[in-house]
């Protein structure tokens, strides 16, 4: 038996290991689910004068997705949204994040904008109220404004159907 | 062209490997001698196609051939040509094409020098080593192919990794490598022993110079990539327990342990299954570290783009391989007979103590660096473990091992008398002690840590004096030539453990008495520090070949005397716009001046958040690293292991004519 357990022990690791494969390490739980999305207002991206706060979409469910004109996997996820958009599911608000070089509207403008609104957050401090990471980071909040979930990375269609898509339902979006 | 060349020989490289495996290893189970002579030459092959390969994807690198996805991707025209060459294992796929050349290296030199051993033996080593490189060139070939082309070309390369852009990160790697891959060595010694069922004295000593010669640099290697972290990272520290580092610490952990079971295997015949299974087990934790770090399962490196492939992929090969070898270990156990007997107070006992404590140490390190993992696959949380608990663990597992390597070599094989050893070292134990209460007394009061670090290395070093004046006391002649006349494997131990004893002193100093200060600094601004006086005389620019740099200028002083300036630079790479701070350092034997700028505070770069480090004694933690390499090396040449080759070649002969 004991010589056996060199082989034992290896093969509980490589168990965990299979496992280990398919998780992303990057991905931490946000503290914020759960709890009421931080109110901000900044004004939009394209139109200066008018302002954008969370408080206007009281009684709907949406998409906060936080890019920025510099992001690659941003671009990546750019015809994603457009569908979503297209398809009318769930009203998407960019926010625009330290767009330093002042690229989004024309960058929004030449490819389209899957968004419906397009708050502006050029110091980054709204980024910081809402744990941000990274670009890009989708927030899904619900008809009372709290944050019900936060998906890290690019929205590609598998994360839209099995992650999002389910989660909308729940929320009877 | 050149691309495909290179891609060919891989090609090439993967089938005379494919042939080196199952012709030799075939050949020896069948006692075939044309199918084991096959060994040699298609190992020698592989090595030459391998090289080519890795001299095309050297030559687009140089070249800037951006037609290259893999150069596009790690290269820059603006970058050096040094950091050009170096680049092309600076990525994924250079990076594993270097570990299948360092591979072909290895059993290369098994092939050449191996005239001595058994035809049979050679053959399933190099055999074994075969199918390592096997799996390695279809990783490459199959997940991970460096010669893919980007068509149509880009015109720009994404540029290297500034952090890498270091004259540490040239050598650093295949150092690293150098070591990791040479395990593959003591590891095909020990399935060709278990596969062949002859578990003697004989295949311990061939199999210790390789293991010894790995080790060393691996030790080098580690010590390079701390160094590395120390100069680049501009935090001021030198070890930070990160999966990385874990993954090449864990290998050195299990073949400093393996080193010490060969020499009980190999003077006293003892210890034989352990022996193997630590040499399995070294090897295995090299190609884990390669999984863990290439796989993307505890950092991932190329942020949302994880490949599972690749690491479904590794973890296959590393069931096969380490699997396989655990379950054929399982299986051969029985037939390895236990050596010569020995007494509680032995050599042997002692070498024994030194492998369970190295091996909890490694236990440790190892769920450590696997917790978060553990946790996240259980769905128990997402968790970090960071350096606390590495030091609260680690530290004191590794005492009573510092305190038995005192003991240890002084001690006779087979039984000592307890008394007897208690005499020889009351004069060690009392000096080492009282250093370790007065010294930390004398700088900043008492500090039961410091202490303990002082009061060890202390115990070391005297240990290390007596082991030569006791070898010394019954020679003749002048005192260089009787130390020259002492055997290289004893000086490289000594010379190693020396090593130790410097870096647990640079260890426990730099660790209880470094003093820094994070401060805030406009032109003409002064702080002090440990006794010096810091000026920030404003920042300049400075255009580098890819970067541009903000580089500041510290004058150093003492007492309202000059002593030196600091430049430290605050690059930003053109390339990918990305910052890097280059820490300015003044060394000296007892301490380092460290000055790191932090971030401008304002728009025009006049005020600036500066780091500034004093670290006594923290170059004493990479002199003794180097001690390690050197005694590994040293010890690794002894004559013995040329003159034991005679004596064995014939007796092995008659064996096979009988």
């Amino acid at each position: 038996m004991k010589r056996w357990l060199p082989l034992i022990v290896f093969a509980v690791l490589v168990g965990f290991f299979a496992k280990g494969l398919f998780l992303n390490p990057r991905e931490v739980p946000s503290p914020f689910i759960g709890k009421a999305a931080p109110a901000f207002t900044l004004p939009l991206v394209g139109a200066a004068d008018k302002n954008f706060s969370p408080a206007d979409m009281k009684g709907k469910v949406w998409l906060l997705n936080v890019w920025a004109p510099w992001c690659v996997s941003c671009r990546q996820e750019h015809p994603v949204l457009m569908q979503i958009a297209q398809d009318g599911r769930v009203p998407i608000v960019g926010l625009n994040w330290k767009d330093k070089d002042r690229e989004a509207d024309a960058l929004l403008n030449k490819a389209g904008s899957p968004y419906t609104s397009v708050p502006d957050d050029l110091s980054g401090m709204v980024g910081i109220d809402y744990g941000v990471t990274g670009t890009p980071e989708t927030y899904v909040i619900d008809q009372s404004g709290i944050i019900r979930m936060k998906h890290v990375g690019p929205i590609d269609p598998d994360v839209w159907k099995d992650k999002i898509e389910p989660k909308l339902k729940e929320l009877g979006a | 062209m050149i691309p495909e060349l290179g891609h060919f020989a891989l090609i090439v490289a993967l089938l005379l490997a494919i042939t080196q495996s199952i012709l030799p290893l075939y050949g020896a189970q069948k006692g075939n001698v044309i199918l084991m002579s096959v060994a040699r030459p298609a190992a020698q092959g592989q090595f030459v196609f391998v090289a080519i390969a890795f001299g095309c994807l050297a030559y687009s690198f140089l070249t800037n051939d951006f037609s290259v996805e893999n150069v596009a991707r790690n290269s820059f025209s603006q970058l050096p040509k040094v950091y050009r060459f170096t680049a092309t294992w600076g990525s994924h796929e250079g990076s594993m094409l270097l570990w299948a050349l360092i591979l072909a290296v290895w059993t290369t030199a098994v092939s050449v020098f191996s005239r001595h051993l058994p035809d049979d033996m050679v053959a399933r080593v190099i055999g074994i080593m075969g199918l390592v490189s096997t799996g390695f060139l279809t990783f490459l070939l199959t997940t991970s192919n460096p010669f893919l082309r980007l068509l149509p070309a880009a015109a720009e390369g994404r540029d290297l990794n500034p952090l890498l852009q270091d004259p540490g990160m040239v050598i650093h790697p295949p150092m690293l490598y150098m070591g990791y891959v040479g395990f593959s060595v003591a590891f095909a010694f020990a399935i060709a022993a278990l596969l062949s069922g002859r578990m003697d004295a004989a295949w311990a000593r061939w199999s210790r110079p390789w293991t010894t010669v790995a080790w060393a640099f691996l030790s080098f290697g580690i010590a390079l990539g701390s160094w590395w972290a120390y100069n680049e990272l501009g935090w001021g520290g030198w070890w930070f327990w990160d999966p990385t580092e874990n993954a090449s610490f864990m290998p050195w952990l299990a073949g400093t342990a393996l080193i010490h079971s060969l020499a009980v295997t190999e003077k006293r015949g003892a210890f034989k299954a352990w022996t193997v299974l630590l040499a399995i087990t070294a090897f295995s934790l090299s190609l884990l570290g390669t999984f863990l770090v290439r796989s993307g399962v505890l950092s991932s490196v190329h942020a949302f783009a994880t490949d599972p492939a690749r690491g479904a992929f590794i973890l296959s090969f590393l069931v096969v391989v380490i699997g396989g070898s655990l379950a054929l270990f399982a299986w051969r156990a029985p037939k390895m007979l236990t050596g010569g007997r020995f007494n509680w107070f032995s050599r042997e006992a002692l070498l024994l103590s030194n492998n369970v404590v190295l091996l909890a140490a490694l236990g440790s390190v190892l769920l450590g660096t696997l917790y978060p993992l553990l946790m996240d696959a259980l769905g128990m949380g997402k968790i970090s473990v960071g350096p606390p608990y590495f030091n609260a663990v680690f530290v004191p597992v590794m005492v009573p091992a510092l305190f038995l390597m005192g003991i240890g070599p002084l001690t006779r094989w087979k039984g000592d008398s307890l008394p007897d050893m208690a005499a020889r070292l009351k004069w060690a134990l009392a000096v080492s002690v009282a250093t370790g209460f007065l010294l930390p007394m004398t700088l900043k009061g008492f500090n039961p840590w410091a202490t303990l670090g002082i009061a060890l290395a202390v115990w070391i070093a005297l240990s290390v004096l007596i082991g030569f004046r006791e070898r010394l006391m019954h020679t003749q002649g002048g005192l260089l030539r009787r130390l020259g006349n002492l055997p290289r494997g004893f000086w490289g131990m000594q010379l190693a453990h020396f090593g130790i004893a410097l870096g647990v002193a640079g260890i426990t100093l730099v660790a209880n008495y470094q003093t820094e200060r994070d401060v805030r600094m406009n032109v003409g601004d002064h702080t002090e520090l440990a006794g010096y006086t810091f000026t920030f005389q404003g920042t300049t620019e400075h255009p580098g070949p890819n970067y541009r740099a903000a580089r500041g200028t510290i004058e150093v002083s003492r007492g309202g005397a000059k002593l030196f300036d600091l430049h430290p630079e605050k690059r930003i790479y053109n390339a990918a716009g990305m910052p890097m701070t280059e820490a300015a350092i003044n060394y000296s034997f007892t301490r380092d001046v460290y000055v790191a700028l932090g971030e401008p505070l304002d728009d025009n770069a006049t005020t600036w958040v500066v780091r500034i480090f004093h670290k006594p004694f923290i170059n004493w933690i990479w002199i003794g690293a180097l001690f390690l390499a050197v005694g590994g090396f040293m010890a690794a040449s002894d004559r013995r292991y040329r003159i034991a080759v005679k004596a064995i070649a014939p007796a092995n002969a008659a064996v096979q004519g009988a």
